[in-house]
């Protein structure tokens, strides 16, 4: 028997994006790129970005392997990042980071980016999971940044 | 459930009552999530029996003072229980002397002792043999090593049935190895390697062999003369007691001949403003003060492995392993790693279009705590080919309605995921 609480945590749409990711292919004119790895689990993505020179994300892809949470995160993440200028993509990420770790959002935030990152939230409940959650995210301002490879946090250390 | 497994399941191993032993754990009894606590997750740590609870807080209620400092009463007592816990890690492991066992801070800190203490009385170009099936722990500090001196390590390969490839480990042997390091028990494939094979093989072209036994002696009897091996490294928190102590054992004749590991007090003779003299194994390696009531509480969960019944908890783990085994080879999308016929109790397995962490986050919720990752054993993960699996590990507290709970529970997942 599943346990309920569990629906919190993988929504549908979770479980769609995990399956059938979006945006899962290189991108042979990235402006941006950098590579995410969580040690913990050995999620990794890889994340192109095409940036325009008016500074507005054109296009955004990913590949890599993980977990579903993981997975459909980044997904998500590539068809919300596109079309936004630079500023409120940061704003973005920084609002899901909040979301993701329970807290209040305090970015800025369009209501109808707010309610596409809200299928994430039940995340927030499962505190093990919250980092798979944020590697593309945070995959993402590293690549703002020009930084190949992200602080993924502390590494497995157990047995 | 298989009929071959319905005799076992009906009769339970002679005089082996898992019942009462899962009484001396208090955890046990615990729920989770509003489920029974199904625990399988002891190959990254075991659960602590009451008498090393007892033990440990006897330590602080009543004998607590700093050890081999002062003369007044609690020093002395709580020397005396240190020292007595040193006994119990001999006798456990049927050393020579207690002067041979070093206490560390778990088996991590034990490798690192040899790694530098041993390893500096390398040269450039010696050689170091490993095996493709190591821990992180019995890796890096062998890097360091090679950054530092060096040294070259070789990697002695697995067969096609995951066990050790002797035949390839005995051409690795040159007369520039210096030393073996070699796991007793893959902490991912279960594999027992033939250790008394291992270290004759490296006796005879003039090698030391250090045997990673932080697996192995939770389930295989340890006797280091019989073995004859060099070195032989244990943490207690997988052995029922304590995280924060493990031990080296070390022949003698090579703690005295290896320079101390750290400085500081307790392991010197006399300190002037011009020399150092150093005091002798094992106080040499023990520098500071020690986990004090950890290392009580580790001799108390030896005392307590050790007055079991080993042959027939070795009966029970392994068929908990063939019930685990047989029932999950059975599921479509499950693949099991790890097919060595000498194999301690754990089961590690991919899930065909679930990740391992999903599968421990959905397990969990159910209850059961299993482990997902790598293992920390990358090396290993690269030669399967994964990079990630999900782990199943056994205590001799666990049951076969545990097995069952198990099973069961990976089923709902695969269906969740469909």
């Amino acid at each position: 028997m599943i346990d309920p609480s569990l629906r919190d945590l993988y929504q549908e749409v979770i479980l769609d994006h995990g399956r059938n990711p979006r945006n899962f292919h290189a991108l042979d004119d990235a402006s941006h790129e950098a590579h995410g790895h969580n040690p913990l689990c050995g999620d990794r993505v890889h994340l192109y970005l095409k940036i325009g020179p008016q500074g507005r994300v054109e296009d955004a892809a990913f590949e890599g392997k993980g977990c579903a949470i993981s997975i459909a995160s980044a997904s998500l993440m590539t068809i919300l990042l596109r079309g936004k200028d630079v500023p409120s993509a940061k704003h973005l990420a920084e609002a899901f980071c909040q979301l993701a770790k329970g807290a209040a959002i305090e970015a800025p935030l369009l209501p109808e980016d707010r309610e596409q990152i809200e299928v994430m939230a039940g995340v927030s409940q499962f505190p093990m999971r919250v980092k798979c959650a944020t590697l593309a995210w945070h995959t993402f301002e590293a690549a703002l940044e020009g930084n190949m490879i992200p602080d993924a946090g502390p590494v497995d250390g157990g047995q | 459930m298989p009929a071959s497994l319905q005799g076992l399941l009906e009769t339970p191993a002679c005089g082996f009552d898992v019942e009462r032993l899962r009484a001396d754990f208090p955890i046990l009894c615990r729920e989770v999530h509003g489920k029974p606590l199904v625990y399988l997750d002891n190959a990254a740590s075991a659960q602590k029996p009451q008498v090393v609870l007892d033990a440990l807080a006897k330590a602080y209620a009543e004998t607590y003072a700093n050890i081999h400092r002062g003369a007044h009463f609690l020093s002395s007592a709580s020397t005396l229980a240190f020292e007595r816990a040193r006994e119990s890690a001999r006798r456990f492991i049927n050393a020579r002397k207690a002067e041979e066992i070093v206490f560390t801070k778990g088996g991590t800190e034990a490798f690192n002792l040899v790694a530098s203490s041993f390893g500096e009385m390398l040269c450039e170009g010696d050689e170091i043999i490993l095996t493709e099936m190591e821990h992180h722990s019995n890796i890096v500090p062998w890097h360091f090593l090679r950054e530092r001196k060096g040294v070259v390590l070789k990697w002695a390969p697995l067969n096609a049935e995951d066990s050790l490839d002797l035949p390839a480990y005995k051409k690795l042997l040159t007369a520039k190895t210096k030393l073996v390091a070699v796991t007793q028990m893959s902490n991912v494939l279960g594999t027992i390697t033939p250790i008394a094979e291992i270290v004759r093989l490296a006796h005879s072209a003039g090698a030391r062999v250090l045997i990673d036994g932080c697996q192995g002696a939770v389930h295989i009897p340890v006797d280091v003369q019989a073995l004859d091996c060099d070195f032989y490294v244990a943490t207690g928190h997988k052995l029922y007691g304590p995280s924060g102590i493990g031990f080296l054992y070390g022949k003698y004749e090579h703690l005295k001949q290896m320079r101390p590991y750290q400085g500081g007090g307790e392991m010197i003779e006399a300190v002037t403003k011009d020399k150092v003299s150093y005091a002798q194994p094992p106080h040499k390696f023990e520098a500071g003060t020690p986990p004090i009531a950890e290392a009580i509480g580790l001799g108390a969960a030896l005392d307590y492995l050790s007055a079991l019944d080993r042959k027939a908890i070795a009966t029970h783990e392994s068929e908990l392993l063939a019930h685990a085994t047989e029932e999950l080879a059975n599921l479509d999308r499950v693949q099991i790693f790890g097919r060595s016929p000498e194999k301690g109790a754990l089961i590690t397995f991919t899930t065909e279009g679930v990740h391992p962490h999903d599968v421990s986050t959905l397990l969990d919720r159910a209850g059961i705590a299993v482990r997902a990752g790598n293992h920390c054993a990358q090396p290993l993960m690269e030669r399967l080919g994964v990079t990630a699996s999900t782990r199943a590990s056994f205590a001799f507290y666990n049951t076969h309605a545990e097995v069952e709970a198990l099973v069961s529970g990976v089923r709902d997942v695969l269906e969740f995921f469909r």
